[in-house]
């Protein structure tokens, strides 16, 4: 119990602890969908604070490690474009494609740019009418919306030069596709809070009430997390599955409807592929009709890339949560932050990196190993 | 990138017709486009991604949410020099130390 002396109030954690102890009388899986949420809970050791029977499965939620490799691809060849100024947020550099990354464009004299905002993008393209400015595209639900404005932007203020490589994906359908494989051992779910800041929580009760899960709205606090593990765990023990609200703080039912409204405007749903997983139906959006003209995919010739996946990368597995990071024979050895064999190692985000960042090897850690090597 | 972080707002002005605020997260200041939440008040904080509000959040919670963030090197990742991080041995992983410090490299918004 020494990890919780690090909470930001051990005493309600040790509450909140004490009262899933006495809930659970037997196992249950929970799924935290969030890559941020598995930091904090490898960070704070909140998977050995719970009791035996609760285990966490890491769920898919990062965006950065389920672009697919072909996009990642697209997106390296852009860059390498002399007549490219290409932007992306700084995430995105050492997520390795097939043969290089963007780090290793811009080292090959590539204009690389990393871009706090995608606004900041715009900006780049109106300061430089005679180079194509290209922005990635991608994230979640919580990503898409300040991605549509700045396309909505750029159509507003007739900025010709300016154009976006979009890969965003989506979480009910994701949910959907991890509750219908033949291996899931979900029975639960913990909902990525700032997706459902955007979102709200209508997506949700068809799903919970069709699969028979709980679905509790999550945030990014470790006490955060133990409340959304406590009223998961009681829904589960009383046979209930509805959708609960455990951030009300931060989400609201209806979500944002301003940005739903421009969501709706300016992406459409369509299938989309998700890195180690596969294609999920309706999972994703891209840029609709009425802004082909600023998609980049149209702009630039960038179809028949043969892509390259590493054969020992096991990041799929790890992101459908059949194994832990630890359980992949290349982790930690082959595959580190600093030479990754996929995005789970390199995303700030990443189950690996969490694994690896933490020292989550497999053996049983001490309190020291359980925090970052300072 | 997929974590939006709480961040208090200094001043509010209408930029090319759009709504926009500058905004202090522990100590960033950066300029943030306020179209999805448009009636947040000088004072107020919320929940911002990627420049973007998202939703109000009240003082307290903001408050515990940047502590904790700052603790976790998510600041640092969030506003840090990227490519510093990527060019690092190990890049940040750990083994190679505590992430970059937030550096104001005169690329970036005013540090206070």
């Amino acid at each position: 119990m020494k990890y919780l002396e690090e909470f930001q109030n051990p005493e309600l954690a040790r509450r909140l602890l004490d009262e899933i102890r006495a809930t659970v009388t037997r196992p249950w899986a929970l799924m935290e969908v969030c890559g941020g949420q598995t930091h904090t809970i490898i960070r704070h050791g909140i998977d050995q604070l719970l009791p035996d029977q609760v285990e966490l499965i890491h769920g898919p939620g990062c965006p950065v490690c389920v672009t697919p490799l072909e996009v990642i691809d697209k997106a390296l060849e852009i860059a390498a474009r002399p007549d490219v100024i290409f932007c992306s947020f700084g995430d995105m550099l050492r997520v390795p494609g097939s043969d290089r990354d963007l780090f290793q464009v811009r080292g090959h004299g590539g204009d690389v740019r990393v871009v706090y905002s995608p606004l900041d993008a715009l900006k780049i393209a109106q300061q430089n009418p005679h180079r194509e400015v290209v922005f990635f595209g991608i994230g979640f639900e919580t990503t898409a919306p300040p991605n549509a404005m700045t396309v909505h932007q750029a159509r507003k203020l007739g900025i010709p030069n300016f154009s976006m490589l979009v890969s965003h994906v989506r979480v009910p359908p994701a949910i959907e596709a991890i509750m219908t494989s033949p291996s899931c051992r979900v029975q639960a779910f913990l909902a990525a809070g700032h997706v459902c800041s955007v979102m709200g929580m209508g997506e949700y009760p068809e799903l919970a009430d069709r699969f028979q899960v709980p679905i509790v709205v999550t945030g990014f606090e470790p006490l955060d997390i133990l409340e959304g593990i406590r009223r998961t765990v009681r829904q589960l023990e009383r046979g209930e599955h509805t959708v609960d609200n455990a951030y009300p703080r931060a989400v609201r039912s209806e979500g944002n409807p301003a940005a739903q409204a421009m969501l709706a405007d300016v992406f459409e749903v369509t299938d989309r592929a998700w890195r180690g997983i596969g294609t999920i139906p309706a999972s994703g959006w891209r840029l609709s009709e009425r802004y082909r003209d600023f998609d980049a995919e149209y702009r630039f010739s960038v179809d028949g890339i043969t892509t390259r996946e590493p054969a020992a990368c096991r990041s799929g597995e790890v992101l459908q949560g059949l194994i832990k990071p630890h359980e992949c024979e290349a982790f930690g050895t082959t595959c580190t932050p600093r030479s990754p064999l996929g995005a789970t190692m390199v995303s700030s985000e990443g189950a690996c990196a969490a694994y690896y960042l933490y020292r989550r090897l497999g053996t049983t850690p001490t309190p020291q190993e359980a925090s970052p090597v300072a | 990138m997929c974590l939006a972080v709480p961040g208090k707002v200094l001043d509010i002005e209408e930029r090319d017709g759009t709504r926009m605020a500058t905004v202090d997260f522990g100590g960033v200041v950066k300029e943030v486009c306020l179209e999805y939440v448009p009636d947040l008040k000088v004072g107020e904080y919320a929940i911002v991604h990627v420049g973007f509000a998202l939703q109000r959040l009240d003082e307290e919670s903001a408050r515990h949410t940047l502590a904790l963030f700052e603790e976790l090197g998510l600041l640092q990742e969030e506003f840090g020099d990227p490519w510093e991080a990527a060019a690092a041995p190990e890049g940040g992983d750990g083994a190679g130390g505590t992430p970059p410090a937030v550096r104001n490299d005169g690329s970036r918004e005013v540090s206070r």
